[in-house]
């Protein structure tokens, strides 16, 4: 029986094709597919049905649907164009073979339902899991390359250095930065560090407690932390909440800070008058030449 | 007295993110300065993280909020969490169960406007708090 309604199918193909590329094409503005050229989007709904069937040739192979979801996965297009496009295609084929069949027993229609079910079934389950393999790759992929940018110590001086922080705070990468903070001042033999927040947009109690936490752990190690870029909406919001900052060291740029952390290392910074003999003394060039 | 709704589920700490984006976009639109802006952030951020670390699944949702003279918006925090025993207590300064700062609700009731919370033990919290466009 099985292999009979196959046959119908097979021998209608011709008017399922037909029938399932009218009813795809009316769904093209629903399915955000609109800005796919005409031609394009004709091209794969062509290849698509093909695969279907093939795969209900094949006895539900799932190789031919695996070239076709790479393609449209790569190509960008919405999840529900396969999901309605198999759909249709249920649709369409019940119809199909329900005219072409003089018998109308109960029992035998739902035999023709599941038998179409089973042939669009296996290549449904296989689109989506595609999908979400192909979405779940592309995440894995932004949280690492989040995590790279996450907690950056510069040492831009003996003993000084710096850790730009941009971006939302969250627990996981509040450990990042302390763990890179620590090991930073014990590798870099920091004696000042200065945490830049220009970049951090809300400033609420779990970040402040955060901070608190990793300056307390540097002051444990010996060196000193200067909180910088607290920008006048973020210190009045400090304030507002009623958090003490008052034994960290702040200052609004990175800038003061740095002048700061010269001070606290006992260097300035010493402006030359006299540029140009200043280099052709570095340059070892003399006057006479 | 009010109108256009929208709202975040808490369930995952970057829904803490979502939900702060969202009432940043609607203070924004409605005309908040980046002073206030960021004052209803922390207070959104507040209010989601204790959703998020102490019951583990509940909702913000924002109205813009229209009195006579001004508009504002409107945060509704809800959760059916444990609930708070002792509301005088959680509403003083350094108070804290987590082992955090302790300045989470009465900073969000210094940074807003008006501030109400309904707290029922084992059944949950409801906390709707208002800033007023000045």
């Amino acid at each position: 029986m099985n292999r009979d309604l196959r046959n119908i199918a097979i021998e209608n193909s011709d008017d399922i094709i037909h029938e399932w590329l009218k009813e795809i094409n009316l769904l093209k503005n629903v399915n955000y597919t609109m800005d796919i050229s005409d031609k394009l989007y004709e091209s794969n709904n062509k290849e698509f049905v093909n695969v279907i069937f093939s795969s209900i040739r094949e006895n539900g192979s799932t190789m031919v649907v695996e070239e076709f979801s790479k393609k449209i996965i790569h190509l960008g297009w919405p999840l529900s164009y396969i999901t309605d496009g198999l759909l249709v295609f249920r649709k369409v084929t019940l119809n199909t073979i329900l005219n072409k069949l003089e018998e109308v027993d109960p029992a035998f229609i739902a035999s023709v339902l599941s038998n179409v079910d089973s042939w669009v079934e296996p290549i449904i389950r296989h689109l989506v899991n595609e999908y979400s393999v192909s979405w779940e790759h592309i995440v894995s992929l932004q949280r690492i390359a989040l995590q790279e940018l996450s907690a950056p110590l510069i040492p831009v001086m003996d003993n000084i250095t710096i850790m730009p922080l941009i971006g939302t705070i969250d627990t996981e990468r509040a450990k990042f930065i302390m763990e890179n903070l620590l090991e930073g001042v014990m590798r870099h033999n920091a004696e000042v560090v200065l945490i830049d927040i220009t970049g951090v947009p809300v400033v609420d109690t779990m970040v402040a407690h955060h901070l608190f936490q990793a300056t307390e752990a540097v002051r444990l190690l010996g060196a000193k932390c200067i909180l910088v870029g607290i920008r006048p909406e973020i210190a009045q919001t400090i304030v507002n909440l009623g958090i003490n900052f008052s034994q960290l060291p702040t200052k609004s740029t990175l800038k003061k800070g740095f002048m700061l952390a010269l001070e606290i290392t006992n260097k300035s910074i010493v402006e030359m008058d006299n540029k140009s003999q200043y280099f052709n003394e570095i340059l070892g060039i003399s006057k006479e030449d | 007295m009010m109108n256009s709704q929208s709202c975040v589920t808490i369930l995952k700490e970057w829904d803490i993110v979502a939900a702060r984006q969202m009432g940043r976009e609607i203070a924004k639109n409605i005309g908040f300065g980046t002073v206030d802006q960021a004052r209803i952030t922390t207070a959104i951020s507040e209010l989601a993280r204790n959703i998020y670390l102490y019951a583990g699944e509940g909702k913000i949702s924002f109205n813009i909020v229209q009195s006579l003279d001004t508009k504002g918006i409107s945060i509704k925090a809800e959760d059916k969490g444990p609930g708070i025993k002792d509301l005088s207590q959680v509403m003083e300064d350094g108070f804290s169960t987590s082992g955090g700062l302790g300045a989470g609700l009465p900073g969000v009731r210094r940074l807003m406007d008006d501030f109400d919370i309904i707290s029922e033990v084992n059944k949950g919290t409801t906390i709707v708090t208002v800033k007023w466009l000045r």
